[in-house]
């Protein structure tokens, strides 16, 4: 992981990084590049959050590791393999060890939370029923939720839905989950409780975890290290105390919630005198 | 200008059938996968037949008796009212039985299908399934196609019987036919390889249409409540001409040599 110095990207010991993006770019179509040219490095066991504006890339970064969508330019490894090159079923075996957790839990509406659990296991698995019951209740008691093994997913909060998808996320014990905005449309206590599974789950289970969020002041209180995104590029990083003192202009208004600074609060348009004259 | 409109709307048109031709390709690929996935396949038989029995029955039921006594009122002028049942079973079994049931298979079944896989994609169920390693195509698409091709003959056949019974409620109890000659005159007329046999290719072909439109508008819905909505009216319209456009197809092919 960089330390001191944004510009280092470090870990010396290559075992040592589970994500690794060099020179990344990514466009849904050729005029409209979404990502340029992105470097980063999340070591294992760490918990990272990738962090900038809605619409700056955040969640195509965590859909280009997942193999989701395969970068134009730059290479993308997980575990030291190079995801562009993997097969469908290199793909899928890669994935077994990758959990996601999706903006709003994303459960299947049609299982119950305890199925929901349960699927990765029965669907990669041959676990008795016995012991995947045993399994499920621990995840789910891992989340606080045990009592809810049996409700529907409409019968669930917003925080309780995120919970039971990080239960879900973590069924088959995976090396790297990834967080697609865990915090957004949560009350403050959810908010809170979220945030410290996240940090214990990544902890507790030696997993690494990359958090995609736009909420600084909860990442600033668990994550180790922030990469700020912006119109593609990555425009700072650093550790939490890092980026509480920085003076860079984009991480001083992200942090400070300024309305205006190097992300204008203006789409750009003719100036406004031009325009009026123009209607007049 | 309106030529390239009338350009763009063609390359659009292409692509999309050549992305229908590769997902049904890859659906026929995933077949093994719904029998190995028997109990999501067997669900989905209860959810696109068994929920929809009760408007195929109801329908064939008033089909049927509206078919008697429009027939009995043409059969009279000549006559022939004794062949009362021939007129309503060849209707209905040849023609009407797979062709309504096919509609309104597509109305009830293809659009619910359509608007669950569109939903499921909206909520990212369908990406997290991705990302759990599990193909959609197998757990969610495959179950879902097979289970319309197995409900639709057994749909079209019980809506057709329902319509002889509905015809025979009409026509023996209601006008008086004899109901010897009602079903003699049918047992004799109705020939199983031509008329019965004919009529479940027929359902089982619509069955096939209906559940790939349905199967395809849903995995390919734009993400938003305006783009599930779209492909749950496209599915009920191509679903609809493509059943009558096949009928004829078939019709031509299964019954030329008899004069029909």
């Amino acid at each position: 992981m960089p330390a001191a110095n944004p510009a280092v990207v470090a870990p010396t010991c290559p075992t040592e990084i589970a994500v690794e993006l060099a020179g990344v770019s990514f466009g849904y179509d050729r005029n409209r590049p979404v990502l340029a040219g992105i470097d980063m490095s999340i070591p294992r066991g760490k918990l990272v959050a990738i962090m900038g504006g809605s619409g700056c890339g955040k969640t195509t970064i965590l859909r280009l590791i997942g193999g989701q969508l395969r970068p134009q330019q730059g290479r993308i490894s997980v575990a030291g393999q190079d995801v562009a090159t993997l097969d469908r079923d290199g793909l899928f075996a890669m994935r077994r060890k990758i959990g996601m957790l999706f903006q709003f839990g994303a459960l299947f509406t049609d299982l119950s939370v305890f199925e929901n659990v349960a699927f990765p296991m029965r669907e990669h698995t041959k676990l008795p029923d016995e012991l995947i019951r045993d399994l499920v209740l621990m995840k789910l008691n891992a989340v606080g939720l045990r009592g809810a093994a049996q409700l529907r997913p409409s019968e669930l909060s917003g925080g309780m839905a995120r919970r039971v998808a990080l239960a879900r996320a973590i069924a088959l014990d995976p090396m790297l989950v990834m967080y697609d905005e865990p915090f957004a449309g949560l009350d403050p206590i959810s908010l809170g409780v979220v945030g410290q599974l996240i940090r214990k789950l990544n902890d507790a289970l030696g997993i690494t975890s990359v958090v995609v969020t736009h909420d600084i002041y909860e990442s600033l209180k668990i994550v180790d290290y922030i990469y700020f995104v912006s119109e593609g590029r990555i425009v700072a990083q650093g550790t939490p105390q890092e980026v509480r003192a920085s003076s860079e202009g984009f991480v001083r208004q992200f942090v400070d919630g300024a309305p205006d600074g190097p992300v204008p609060f203006h789409y750009p348009a003719r100036p406004l005198v031009e325009e009026f004259a123009r209607a007049g | 200008m309106a030529l390239r409109r009338v350009g763009r709307a063609t390359i659009s048109s292409v692509e999309r059938l050549g992305f229908a031709a590769r997902f049904s390709l890859a659906v026929v690929v995933h077949a093994p996968a719904a029998l190995r996935r028997l109990r999501l396949t067997l669900r989905e038989i209860y959810f696109s037949g068994v929920l929809s029995l009760v408007i195929i029955l109801v329908s064939g039921l008033f089909v049927g008796m509206v078919l008697a006594l429009q027939g009995y009122d043409v059969l009279t002028r000549y006559g022939a009212n004794e062949s009362l049942g021939v007129l309503v079973a060849l209707s209905l079994v040849r023609e009407l039985g797979p062709v309504v049931a096919g509609l309104l298979f597509a109305s009830r079944a293809g659009s619910a299908i359509t608007a669950e896989i569109g939903l499921m994609k909206t909520t990212e169920q369908l990406s997290a399934m991705e990302m759990m390693a599990v193909d959609p195509l197998a757990r969610v698409v495959a179950p879902r196609f097979f289970g319309g091709i197995v409900s639709m003959p057994l749909l079209a056949a019980l809506f057709s019987t329902m319509g002889i019974f509905g015809a025979y409620l009409v026509g023996v109890r209601l006008i008086g036919i004899d109901a010897g000659s009602f079903w003699g005159n049918m047992q004799a007329a109705v020939d199983f390889r031509y008329d019965i046999v004919n009529g479940i290719i027929k359902s089982v072909v619509f069955g096939i249409a209906v559940s790939l439109i349905a199967v395809f508008e849903g995995y390919h819905a734009r993400p938003t409540a305006e783009g599930v909505s779209t492909a749950t009216t496209r599915t009920v319209v191509a679903s609809s001409l493509s059943i009558l456009a096949l009928d004829f197809v078939l019709t031509v092919f299964m019954f030329r040599g008899l004069g029909v």
